[in-house]
């Protein structure tokens, strides 16, 4: 059974046909949602070309995330970081078995129908590209591919899932090979879930009202969310996941998924890594499979990685306020 | 009697299969406990398994890793009942194509005899949901939700055919082993996971 909570069945993106004499329905929250929760347990890799997209099928991971430079990359071309090449994303599709997503920019509608045209499984709305909007996110029940968004905060989270998001996963800071930003990330919406739920519990609306207004919600979203006491989509751990040590932990932070981004195909053992990383997501409850795992990689082929402190651009930022 | 029903838990909607196998267990009646299982000592213990939904290449390959995929097919061998939804059903298959990809190289339990079409339906822009009857065990209708679902091609002898949509074969039997293209553990109606208790419950007698 899938949490259904904030769903719009006369979303524009639901598609009623009749294939034969049958009635179908095409991109209903059931099946966006759906196709979130297949990638449970699993690890989404950013690739750049057909060569890593294949390796990253032939290591386990249950999609790859297509993108025109890594985000390490991203931060040091600097300049406007737009969607990846329709050419290169169709050539991975035909490729891979795995699901194939891809980025647009924030707010960016037509890069998102761009995207939805192409037939990619999932887009993700994200940071790493510069935004096209600072005031408002794309409205994603338009749409009948499914998107998956960044957030830091409860408030952020549920703000995409009512613009349609059927994922979310954390922010993190991109790029950076450094995991304590998607740490802080998911510690503080497992924090804020833990507070309306028991703010829902104790039975007090005039609370809840308060914290929908503060998160620029619904209520009707804010109650469903505290009743269920976590959200009501799948949730990942993004933004500078580089080993399987930093992967296991996520897992055990309670994240649904993982998705690595620079820090498979930016360290000098890609191959050797995607499959550790995979094996200790998998694993991550078994410490004995999880050093195993930590094993397989050198240390010394590790992404260098960057202090968040002492970054010019936070992406997480980006789109943050909207 | 009480049943343990386990479902594998390498990667996928594991929860999902397991809210909806407790509900059906409770409507029945039946005494029994409803796990997730990865390790071969776990599913040694089993009286029946759901493999669910989720990537058939990733459970696949980690399921060799761990070894739990022999224990599996041996336990499946001497008659264990399993129901194999989406992914599951492609890893009871003997042969998988992808429809856009072809052959594939994945670690399969083999144990079906059926020849499967890997996202048969499309991408997942063409996921949907549909009616979908099956008469033959007493399901007249049932809410199919297909993601990036699978068809069967090709049926070997025994196997029987449950469902079909659009002239495309999405749910199949063969003594122990179930396979359903679609995703029954997103949905409210658990005929499907009560079917599946009972064949369990069948087979302990």
């Amino acid at each position: 059974m899938l949490s259904l909570s904030g769903e719009r069945t006369d979303a524009k993106g639901i598609i009623k046909e009749k294939s034969n004499s049958d009635n179908i329905l095409r991109g209903t929250s059931t099946l966006k949602r759906g196709f979130a929760h297949m990638l449970k347990n699993g690890v989404v890799m950013d690739v750049t070309t057909v060569e890593q997209a294949q390796i990253a099928e032939d290591a386990g991971a249950v999609s790859v995330m297509v993108l025109d430079k890594l985000p390490s990359d991203v931060r040091k071309a600097g300049g406007v970081a737009r969607t990846a090449s329709i050419r290169i994303i169709e050539d991975i599709m035909d490729s891979v078995t795995i699901p194939v997503m891809a980025k647009c920019r924030i707010g960016h509608v037509y890069e998102a129908k761009v995207l939805d045209e192409t037939n990619v499984d999932m887009i993700d709305e994200s940071e790493v590209l510069t935004p096209a909007d600072e005031h408002h996110h794309i409205w994603k029940w338009d749409f009948t591919t499914p998107f998956v968004n960044g957030a830091r905060s409860l408030s952020e989270a549920l703000r995409r899932i009512e613009e349609g998001a059927a994922m979310i996963r954390t922010k993190g800071e991109p790029g950076t090979g450094n995991v304590a930003e998607a740490v802080t990330h998911i510690k503080k919406v497992n924090d804020e879930l833990r507070t309306i739920k028991s703010i829902y519990d104790s039975g007090d609306d005039q609370d809840l009202i308060r914290i929908a207004r503060e998160f620029k919600v619904s209520y009707d979203i804010v109650a469903k969310t505290a009743k269920l006491g976590r959200l009501p989509v799948v949730n990942f751990a993004a933004g500078g996941i580089a080993t399987p040590a930093d992967a296991a932990y996520l897992m055990s932070l309670g994240c649904d998924g993982i998705f690595v981004g620079s820090g498979i195909f930016n360290a000098d053992d890609a191959k050797e890594r995607a499959r550790a990383i995979v094996l200790a997501t998998t694993f991550w409850n078994e410490s004995d499979k999880v050093k195993e795992a930590q094993k397989m990689i050198d240390e010394r082929q590790s992404m260098l990685g960057l202090d968040v402190k002492t970054l010019e651009l936070r992406m997480q930022d980006r789109g943050g306020l909207a | 009697m009480s049943l343990t029903v386990g479902v594998l838990a390498i990667q996928g909607d594991v929860h999902e299969n397991i809210t909806s196998t407790q509900r059906a267990i409770k409507e029945l009646g039946v005494e029994g406990s409803v796990i997730g299982v990865k390790t071969s000592e776990e599913i040694s213990k089993l009286d029946g398994l759901i493999i669910p939904g989720g990537e058939s290449t990733t459970i696949g390959q980690l399921s060799l890793v761990n070894s739990s995929l022999k224990i599996i097919k041996e336990k499946i061998e001497q008659g264990m009942p399993v129901l194999g939804i989406c992914a599951g059903m492609i890893m009871l298959s003997k042969t998988a194509n992808d429809r856009v990809v072809g052959k594939t190289d994945q670690p399969l339990l083999d144990l079906l005899d059926i020849k499967l079409e890997r996202n048969s339906f499309g991408r997942q822009k063409e996921s949907f949901e549909a009616n979908i009857s099956m008469n033959s065990i007493d399901i007249p209708k049932f809410n199919g939700v297909f993601i990036r679902a699978p068809s069967v091609s090709d049926t070997g002898s025994g196997v029987e055919v449950l469902a079909k949509f659009n002239e495309k074969i999405i749910a199949v039997k063969k003594g122990n082993m179930l396979g359903v293209a679609f995703h029954p553990e997103l949905t409210e109606d658990v005929s499907l996971h009560k079917y599946f208790i009972n064949l369990i419950k069948k087979s302990r007698n």
